[in-house]
């Protein structure tokens, strides 16, 4: 008996351990990652960086166009994104609930949520940029808001139903009409969750490349004309890492830190906001 | 009597009057007044949740259309032929499907364990106090964005893993019977394996979350009746744990699988970029996401660009299929979960 006991307790023993060294190796990418990022890219940080254009092979310059561009098309994006995700989140959460049109669209949201986003690109492509004959930045927030809106409508959905029915049965027993109990009331008892996931939106699109590919494209010099190609960062850096040039190089790892560190202060900021909202 | 009522009601009835004379609508046509705006209101809403039904079709329908000249030319021997010619305008999307294929089951393969050790790491084992900020790390290695792990897999990981791992890899799986030919070639660092390392890092998160959250609904009472018959903390997880939460991990599995498949800039720059089937899986290959990456913007023939696109259609219908599966699996876990409780 003492052997089996044994064996049961060095079995646990070793799981463990081996469960220890499964967080360990998780740990070890996301600072591997994290500190060669800062390695490299911490060289390239200076003004000119911010001020001046992506340059050609050999010469000094910046990403300013590029940092312009993704700025603009992420906040275009947005704002296109935002009420409809909003919106749609509503329906789920206040009117369809049950029907077979909630529960579909429910099931659509959550696959688009997880659904390639080179797919969203090739779709905008095909849709707006071949017919338009030309790529352009407006294509770019096009494939954008459509990675966002999932996003967007699957947390305010969750949101809306934490708002306890109460809350909704004293605003209408007062003689509000619904839509004002669902604008005033329980979207307003929210707002903290459902900026949170308009700023992990907001995250997720800063981030991606595989979209823009086929839409912004991008463009060498200084452009805020939506309707043309538009330098934006992500394609910048998989244009400049993947070229035999070091100075185009270096802006790449700056670029990438430039990206990585925004996405992360959007991330923890977005967390911290949705805890206190839980909180209160 | 009639009179003693009646003689008691009014003083009670005239507030009551006075209160409704107060206000000359009927209740009937006041609560008429909202309709039309609330129709309005819940009509719109509906609207913008079809929009994301739209898109669904649109999607699908659009990549169709715009793929048929590549079906027409090629019929369904599209999907079983390897060969990519642009010069000839030849193509088959069979090197791609493979490499998208095996990949993705490399970053299982990896990532299922692992994912698993996190989990039960941080739902039986972490103390308390560390819980949120490695839950939170755990989480943001999902917010780094992908093109991050391409720049750091191609200039930091490559070389580490050709110059130590593949030669490690060969000298004690060289030489087995089956598994052999997939250890051998060239070490240089790129390739399918180290792409489907990457991929495995990639999806770590996603299915350490999903099993995290199933793992947490678990009923206290199932453990501590494991507990209090003597059960190691192991035989907990293994034989209470994963049998009660087993649909919910393998949807979560199913998650982390249709994530790696469609994932394109990572594998793009780690994969090699070579339409070619080979035994070695340090051999360069392709993926139906990164071939589209790379080609597509340099795609002139009418024939050419059709042809990436039905390759997305594939990889989009792909992993429509696995998240479908993923979801659907997770809904019954949660289905479950209300009849119990």
């Amino acid at each position: 008996m003492t052997a089996l006991y044994r064996k049961r307790l060095l079995v646990n023993r070793f799981n463990l351990a081996m469960s220890l060294c499964t967080m360990a190796f998780g740990m070890t990418f996301l600072l591997w990652i994290l500190w060669e990022l800062f390695a490299n890219g911490f060289a390239a940080l200076s003004p000119t960086l911010f001020l001046e254009t992506t340059p050609p092979p050999g010469s000094a310059g910046g990403l300013a166009n590029a940092i312009y561009g993704s700025v603009v098309i992420v906040f275009v994006a947005t704002f296109l994104s935002t009420p409809i995700g909003i919106l749609a989140g509503i329906y789920l959460a206040e009117y369809g609930k049950n029907g077979w049109i909630a529960r579909v669209t429910r099931f659509i949201n959550d696959i688009l949520l997880s659904a390639p986003s080179i797919i969203m690109g090739l779709f905008i492509y095909t849709v707006y940029v071949a017919p338009a004959g030309h790529f352009s930045g407006w294509a770019g927030s096009f494939a954008l808001a459509l990675i966002a809106i999932p996003v967007v409508v699957r947390t305010t959905e969750n949101m809306l139903q934490l708002v306890p029915s109460s809350l909704r049965e004293a605003a209408v027993a007062l003689g509000a009409p619904m839509w004002k109990v669902i604008l005033r009331v329980t979207l307003k008892a929210v707002r903290g969750g459902v900026v949170t996931g308009i700023l992990l939106a907001v995250a997720r699109m800063s981030g991606e490349t595989a979209p823009l590919l086929f839409t912004a494209l991008n463009n060498q010099f200084w452009s805020a004309n939506m309707n043309a190609p538009m330098a934006n960062l992500p394609v910048v850096i998989f244009q400049f890492a993947l070229s035999p040039f070091d100075d185009w190089r270096l802006l790449a790892w700056g670029g990438a830190l430039l990206i990585t560190l925004t996405v992360l202060v959007i991330n923890i900021l977005a967390r911290t906001v949705f805890r206190q909202a839980a909180v209160r | 009597m009639s009179t003693s009522s009646a003689a008691l009601h009014p003083p009670m009835a005239v507030p009551m009057d006075s209160r409704t004379a107060r206000d000359p609508t009927p209740p009937a046509q006041r609560r008429a007044a909202a309709p039309w705006q609330d129709w309005l209101f819940e009509r719109t809403t509906m609207c913008f949740a079809l929009f994301v039904l739209l898109m669904l079709v649109g999607i699908i329908g659009a990549l169709m259309w715009t793929a048929i000249p590549a079906f027409e030319k090629f019929g369904t021997g599209f999907l079983f032929t390897d060969v990519w010619d642009p010069v000839k305008l030849r193509f088959g999307a069979l090197a791609p499907i493979y490499g998208t294929l095996v990949t993705s089951l490399i970053a299982l393969l990896i990532g299922v364990p692992v994912s698993f050790g996190i989990a039960l790491f941080l739902t039986e084992m972490c103390p308390v106090i560390l819980k949120r900020p490695l839950g939170t790390a755990v989480e943001l290695l999902a917010a780094i964005p992908s093109i991050i792990y391409g720049m750091w897999g191609l200039f930091v990981f490559a070389p580490v893993f050709g110059d130590y791992v593949q030669p490690l890899l060969t000298r004690v799986f060289g030489d087995l019977w089956i598994l052999g030919p997939l250890f051998q070639g060239a070490p240089n660092g790129i390739g399918m394996l180290s792409a489907g390392f990457i991929l495995s890092i990639m999806i770590i998160p996603f299915i350490a979350s999903v099993m995290r959250d199933v793992f947490e609904i678990v009923p206290p009472v199932l453990k501590e009746s494991a507990y209090g018959i003597g059960a190691t903390t192991w035989e907990v997880v293994w034989n209470v744990v994963l049998p009660y939460t087993k649909v919910g991990v393998i949807g979560g599995v199913m998650l982390g699988l249709g994530r790696a498949l469609g994932e394109t800039m990572a594998v793009t720059f780690v994969i090699g970029n070579a339409y070619r089937i080979n035994a070695s899986l340090f051999a360069p290959g392709n993926s139906i996401a990164s071939a589209l990456a790379n080609e597509f913007n340099e795609a002139a023939e009418p024939v050419h660009r059709a042809s990436l696109i039905a390759l997305g259609l594939v990889l989009f219908l792909l992993t429509f299929i696995v998240l479908a599966c993923s979801r659907f699996l997770l809904a019954q876990l949660a289905k479950g979960e209300g009849r119990k409780t």
